[in-house]
């Protein structure tokens, strides 16, 4: 009778899984430890293609990151995954949306748990994403040839700062509504777009047609303005900051890496 | 006898240049063809972009109306700021001795809702703190501007009738105009 040795024999089941076609087929080269494998490992490698292939020792020194960056986007997939989970049970229609965001509080289970989350990474990532900036900007890190990513980097700074603003509309509760007035009165004063804003009477844009009405689906915040808050925070931002992460990362490769300590 | 030797002609990079640009500044049927197709690809995406730009307003909004009566002038205790409109329609309608006027109830700062004090003879708005005398004009705080009033007029069966869609601005001048004021 074979012993649990034999029966149990890791080493051939191993080899048979790492011979199997669909392991051969998504890990292509073996790591054998040479520098042309870890460069193969990085860009044959779908998710890890926008990445420096080699990265400088200096790079990974937290003092000089702060890791804020990396942070931010470990943020960003808290904020998709709860996000999406409390899709699940809210609906953005003025009747349901408060009660579904008292439910998904109350009553759904992990609930709360899932909508705290949600708004904790949210502030988390505001912070983190000016503290990256900040670090950044103390790095010297926006000067040439970096200079294309700080630019890219400030538009993902204003992606951030409308998805914060478009998600506070959605509790639907006073605190929302009325932060959602004033925050969008301010486009009122759009010059050339709102009807308060310099050049106004040029234009002709109007309380009904302008930079304004055309972010609240309306004159007022109502029903409208829920939905397209809901629109504009789960689909329009995230997907233009997806692509904006993309280009951002992979700049950081084009451009030599993490900038060196100076 | 010599034989003069006559130098071949060549051509100068200069006069190449010339035979060039006039080649180019010419509209044969290539760039013809290439201009209309560039016209019509960008002409599309503008008539598209306009097609989209009109699609964010909608035609109907189901909002409250603009217009709204406020019941008999004889309702209305002279000299008073009266609040009673404030809640269902964020209006004061004030009357005096010799008129009407309705006030906007948005603060001119950032649009929350004042409050009449009456012993302070003021509207406070509690979100920042601007103040506005009895008439709408602004004497403290961050508001920039007076509050706005609104068309007031009599409707054909005697009550008052005010018009929120119809703003009057100080500023511009415009509490002058006719139906800003309702004279009794």
């Amino acid at each position: 009778m074979l012993g649990l040795k034999e029966r149990l024999d890791l080493e051939r089941m191993k080899r048979n899984i790492l011979d199997s076609q669909v392991w051969r087929a998504m890990f292509r080269h073996g790591y054998e430890d040479t520098p042309r494998n870890r460069v193969l490992m990085v860009v044959d490698n779908i998710w890890l293609h926008l990445h420096p292939t080699k990265i400088r020792r200096h790079a990974i020194r937290v003092r000089f990151t702060w890791c804020m960056g990396g942070i931010t986007f470990l943020l960003f997939l808290y904020l998709v995954v709860t996000g999406v989970v409390l899709m699940f049970y809210y609906r953005p229609v003025g009747e349901y949306a408060y009660a579904d965001m008292k439910y998904l509080e109350f009553d759904a289970p992990f609930g709360m748990f899932m909508r705290n989350m949600h708004r904790w990474a949210a502030h988390a990532m505001v912070i983190a994403v000016w503290l990256h900036m900040l670090r950044v900007f103390m790095t010297g890190s926006y000067k040439p040839p970096r200079e294309f990513n700080w630019v890219i980097g400030v538009l993902l700074l204003t992606l951030t700062l409308l998805l914060s603003f478009t998600g506070y509309l959605l509790p639907w509760d006073q605190l929302s509504i009325w932060a959602v007035t004033v925050g969008t009165n301010m486009a009122r004063a759009t010059p050339l777009l709102g009807h308060e804003g310099p050049f106004a009477e040029f234009v002709g844009v109007t309380p009904r047609f302008d930079a304004r009405s055309a972010l609240l689906g309306g004159t007022i915040v109502g029903p409208p303005t829920l939905l397209r808050f809901y629109v504009l925070h789960c689909i329009v931002i995230p997907l233009i900051a997806s692509v904006l992460m993309m280009v951002h990362f992979w700049r950081i490769r084009k451009d030599g890496g993490i900038s060196g300590p100076l | 006898m010599t034989t003069r030797l006559k130098a071949p002609k060549v051509k100068l990079p200069a006069e190449y240049e010339a035979e060039a640009k006039q080649k180019r500044s010419g509209m044969d049927r290539r760039r013809f063809l290439n201009y209309s197709g560039w016209v019509g690809v960008l002409g599309s995406l503008a008539v598209g972009l306009l097609g989209f730009m009109r699609f964010l307003f909608p035609r109907v909004l189901f909002e409250p109306p603009n217009e709204f009566k406020a019941g008999s002038p004889a309702d209305y205790a002279v000299g008073a700021v009266d609040t009673r409109w404030v809640i269902s329609q964020r209006v004061w309608i004030i009357r005096e001795e010799q008129g009407f006027y309705a006030l906007l109830a948005i603060c001119t700062h950032l649009g929350c809702t004042p409050k009449w004090l009456g012993s302070e003879d003021k509207f406070k708005c509690p979100c920042h703190g601007s103040g506005f005398r009895r008439s709408g004009v602004n004497f403290e705080g961050p508001a920039p501007r007076p509050l706005e009033r609104l068309k007031i007029v009599l409707a054909e069966d005697g009550q008052l009738l005010i018009d929120k869609g119809k703003i009057f601005r100080q500023e511009k001048g415009e509490w002058t105009r006719p139906e800003a004021y309702l004279s009794l």
